[in-house]
Formats: C-alpha cells, sequence, structure tokens
C-alpha cells in the first residue's frame, strides 16, 4: 500500500476520484429520485464524443467537452420535459447518437485505438498533471453549490409542482443539477470510462436507499459508500493491475449486495417480531 | 364587505394546440371555501395548476391582492409516483414549505423549525416527526403534505383532490381539518373535488366546470340549479 502512494499519477488519481465519488454520489441520490437515472450514461457518451473531436483536432479535452456536454444536459432536460418524446427515449436517442459521431470521428483518424479504449473503459493514467487542478476546482465548486442549495434542491425533487407554486424557480434549480452533473460526468469519465462512469452515480444512491429512510442520512451515506468503494476499487485494480473503473463498480455492486442483505434481515426481523 | 383575493377575468387554458377551458372568470374574497367540481377531464387540475402559478393561461389574466404575491400560497398537489417511495422524513418534508420565506438565506432558521413543529402538532403528526414518509398510511401523508401547505401559507390553500385513494373515514377527517382552517383561521380555501355531495356540505361556494363555466356561485344557489340538480343526483 505504501509503495502504490508512492507513484505521483496514483495520487493525481486518488484526489481528483474522491472529489468526483463525492459528487457524483450527492448527485446520484437526486437522480435517482427523479427517476433520472441514465442521465449520466446519456451525457457521458456526449462526453466520449466531445472528447474524440478534441484529440482528432488537438484541443485540450476537458475544456471541449464540459461546455458540449452543459449543453447536452440542457437539450436532454427541454426532451424530456416535451411531452412528445418521453425521458428515457431522449436519453437513448442522445447517448446512441453522440457514441456513433464519437466512433466516427474517431476512425477517420487512424492510430488511436487506445485512446478509443481508455475513454470507454478509463484509465488511472489518464488524469494529467494538468488537468488535477481544473477537476479539484470544479469538483470543489461543485459540491459547494451542491451543500449551498442542498435544503432546495431537496424541495425540488421531492415535489415539484408544490415547490412552483411556492416561488422556488424550479427551471433554474432542475438546471444546476444538470448542469453540476455533466461537470461531475466530464471530470469522471477518463479515469472510470464512458460506459462506467453512471454506475458511480447509481450504485451508492440506491445502496443507502436500502437501509437509510430519511434524505440527509440517505445523501451523507451514499457519499461515505462512494468514497469508501473509490478507494477500496483504487487499492484492488493497483493490486491486481485491473483496469479502475470496472474496479470500482465491482466494489460497489459488492456494497449493494450487502446492503440488500441486511435489509432483508432487517424486514424479516421485523415480520417475526409482528407475527409473535 | 370582504376583500377579494383572487379574480380571474375571462381566462382560457389549455395545453399546445388544444383548448381545455374557456372564458373562465370568477372573483374570491377573503376566507372564501371553493370547492370547484365537474367530470373527469373537464378542465378542473388545469385550472387549479394555473391558480398554483404552475401554468399560464393562455388568454385573460389572474389578479391577485398585493397582500398575497406569488409563492404565499398553500398547495397540495396530486400525489406523484415519485413521493411513494422516496426517503425523507416527515421533519424534511414539512420544513421544506419554509422555503419561500427564506429567499436570501439558503438554510432554514430556528424560526423555520419550529414553525413545522407546530404545524406538525397542529395535524397530531409530530409523533411521527422523524419516521420516514414513504412508510405511512396514506391519510398521514396527506396530513404531513397539509402541515407543509401550512408552512408556505397562511392565507390561501390550494387543494387538488386531498382524499383520492382514502378510506371514508380518513377522507372524513381530511375534510374536517380543512373545513377547520377555513372556519376557525378563515383561511381561503380553493379545492378540486370528485366528490360533490361533501363540496356540497363544507364550501361557500361551487365552480362547476365542463370546458367552461357551467355554475359558478353561493353553495346555496347551486343546489337550486339545473347543473347542481343534475350532477348532485337529487
Amino acid at each position: 500500500m505504501p509503495e502504490m502512494l508512492s507513484y505521483p499519477f496514483i495520487i493525481r488519481a486518488l484526489v481528483v476520484g474522491t472529489l468526483v465519488s463525492l459528487c457524483s454520489a450527492l448527485l446520484g441520490v437526486n437522480l435517482v429520485l427523479k427517476r433520472y437515472s441514465m442521465i449520466g450514461d446519456g451525457l457521458s457518451h456526449v462526453a466520449f464524443s466531445a472528447m474524440a473531436v478534441a484529440t482528432v483536432m488537438h484541443w485540450a479535452p476537458l475544456w471541449v467537452a464540459i461546455p458540449v456536454v452543459i449543453a447536452a444536459s440542457y437539450i436532454l432536460l427541454r426532451l424530456s420535459s416535451d411531452s412528445r418524446v418521453s425521458g428515457d427515449s431522449a436519453i437513448a436517442l442522445l447517448s446512441t447518437g453522440a457514441l456513433a459521431v464519437g466512433i466516427f470521428i474517431i476512425s477517420m483518424k487512424s492510430g488511436i485505438n487506445t485512446d478509443i479504449n481508455n475513454y470507454m473503459f478509463g484509465s488511472v493514467l489518464a488524469v494529467n498533471k494538468s488537468d488535477v487542478s481544473l477537476s479539484v476546482i470544479l469538483s470543489l465548486a461543485v459540491l459547494a453549490l451542491y451543500v449551498l442549495f442542498y435544503n432546495k434542491i431537496f424541495a425540488v425533487t421531492f415535489d415539484e409542482p408544490f415547490a412552483k407554486a411556492t416561488g422556488i424557480r424550479v427551471d433554474f434549480y432542475n438546471m444546476l443539477i444538470a448542469v453540476l452533473t455533466a461537470v461531475t460526468i466530464v471530470l469522471g469519465m477518463r479515469m472510470i470510462g464512458a460506459l462506467l462512469i453512471s454506475s458511480l452515480i447509481i450504485f451508492p444512491a440506491m445502496s443507502s436507499m436500502r437501509l437509510f429512510k430519511c434524505f440527509r442520512s440517505v445523501v451523507i451515506c451514499s457519499a461515505a459508500i462512494s468514497v469508501f468503494c473509490f478507494l477500496t476499487g483504487l487499492a484492488a485494480s493497483y493490486e491486481y493491475s485491473a483496469p479502475t473503473g470496472a474496479s470500482v463498480v465491482i466494489v460497489n455492486i459488492a456494497v449493494f449486495a450487502l446492503f440488500c442483505l441486511i435489509d432483508f434481515i432487517k424486514n424479516k426481523d421485523v415480520l417475526k417480531k409482528n407475527n409473535g | 364587505m370582504k376583500k377579494t383575493l383572487i379574480k380571474c377575468d375571462d381566462i382560457s387554458l389549455g395545453y399546445e394546440n388544444m383548448t381545455v377551458l374557456e372564458h373562465v372568470s370568477f372573483e374570491l374574497n377573503e376566507g372564501d371555501y371553493l370547492c370547484v367540481v365537474g367530470e373527469n377531464g373537464a378542465g378542473k387540475s388545469t385550472l387549479i395548476k394555473c391558480l398554483a402559478g404552475l401554468k399560464k393561461p393562455v388568454s385573460g389574466q389572474i389578479i391577485l391582492s398585493p397582500e398575497i404575491s406569488r409563492g404565499d400560497v398553500g398547495y397540495l398537489p396530486q400525489q406523484t409516483a415519485i413521493q411513494r417511495d422516496f426517503p425523507a422524513s416527515v421533519r424534511e418534508v414539512v420544513t421544506s414549505g419554509c422555503l419561500n420565506k427564506s429567499r436570501i438565506i439558503p438554510f432554514y432558521t430556528k424560526a423555520d423549525r419550529e414553525l413545522a413543529l407546530k404545524h406538525m402538532r397542529e395535524l397530531g403528526i409530530d409523533g411521527l416527526a422523524d419516521r420516514s414518509y414513504r412508510e405511512l398510511s396514506g391519510g398521514q401523508q396527506q396530513r404531513v403534505l397539509l402541515a407543509r401547505a401550512l408552512c408556505a401559507s397562511s392565507r390561501l390553500l390550494i387543494l387538488d383532490e386531498p382524499v383520492t385513494g382514502l378510506d371514508p373515514v380518513v377522507t372524513s377527517e381530511i375534510y374536517d381539518i380543512i373545513k377547520e382552517f377555513n372556519r376557525t383561521r378563515g383561511m381561503t380555501i380553493i379545492m378540486v373535488s370528485h366528490d360533490v355531495k361533501t363540496a356540497v356540505k363544507s364550501a361557500n361556494k361551487i365552480l362547476h366546470l365542463k370546458h367552461s363555466v357551467l355554475f359558478f356561485g353561493s353553495t346555496a344557489e347551486y343546489i337550486r340549479s339545473s347543473a347542481g340538480r343534475e350532477f348532485i343526483g337529487g
């Protein structure tokens, strides 16, 4: 373990990964509850496409991907609130469409197959020095905004019509959630992988909702699970030379299974008590 | 002479190219209890959404008295699927009604928490404060949402079919609570209801909709009117 920490790239991955895990866990609770679980998947495919263009054009990937993904999240929300296209098909359209464009662009330039592989499945080496400070600043901003607007985000997630009637700017807060999600996805996808990043949003929230019943404890537990799973996954990927993203997701699956089991046993006890 | 609280001036409502309601005009005074009745698809919920500020009328205008600015509305929407399995404590849900008053400070103040507790006590749910909303019975959930609505406004309560899916005993409890808000606190109530018989018992004004206004006036007049006789069924 100490040997692992002597590599600068691991330290970078550790810092950025922990922050991204925190952000995705917090936002994940809201997205799962709002039935937007797949939004992360759609946005990560758009990010893939944007990064493909950036690689071909030799632009800085983060600077291209973040604005593009924010725009995509705005379009997604608009499409979802439009009754003609339902939310899940809107996400499917955007997700597959963006993936196709990304693959097409990348294939026009040969010899960058490693990049595709890295973007799809993630690489711990992807966080380079120049990205670290930007990633840290952005993820701290996401955390700060989430904490600052926590109560309003709760109100908008729990009951949008009521929130709107009492004068909360619902569209603004929906947009805020979308923008924060977009930023989090872009920051995390190169390490975790475009195909896997949405699990970082869904798993911790689903796990903590199994056991906790009030919103605040769900959010806190979700954040704790997410960071724990990331650190364990990172250590496991170092130990077994496995891709970081896949390792983190596997730890998340294990935690989810464990929480389901505890929930099952608890319910059984309650039933027994009520019957006897 | 009581003050006019809400005035609807020839409003039309609709979705995209379809008009649901046309030429709706009525006035409500402070302390009125209005029941909006009509068949399914008559435009009741659409009108309520418009009064709560969720939709804009296609034409015409809704004039609110200066005392109740937008946001000073206690709204009880129909339950959504999202809420049924939402992990939130009763306290969290009720306190979220205070958000319209603390626009500048993003966090709850001590006064907010006390107000929430006061309304939970009044509705007899203070013992459930730390329970999860999704574990409560339908009647208890409606009490929670009523307490939240009281946190948002002490003047105007807008309810969209508040007793859907509740059993008869709980239904009459909820109706009694709403009636009590109206009688003892002078709150203005606007309620959509399927149940015209109960509506006639509690409300002092009736608005009967069928794509336009079929009847608007006092309950006593409604019972005598042809629309009322037909709908109540003798």
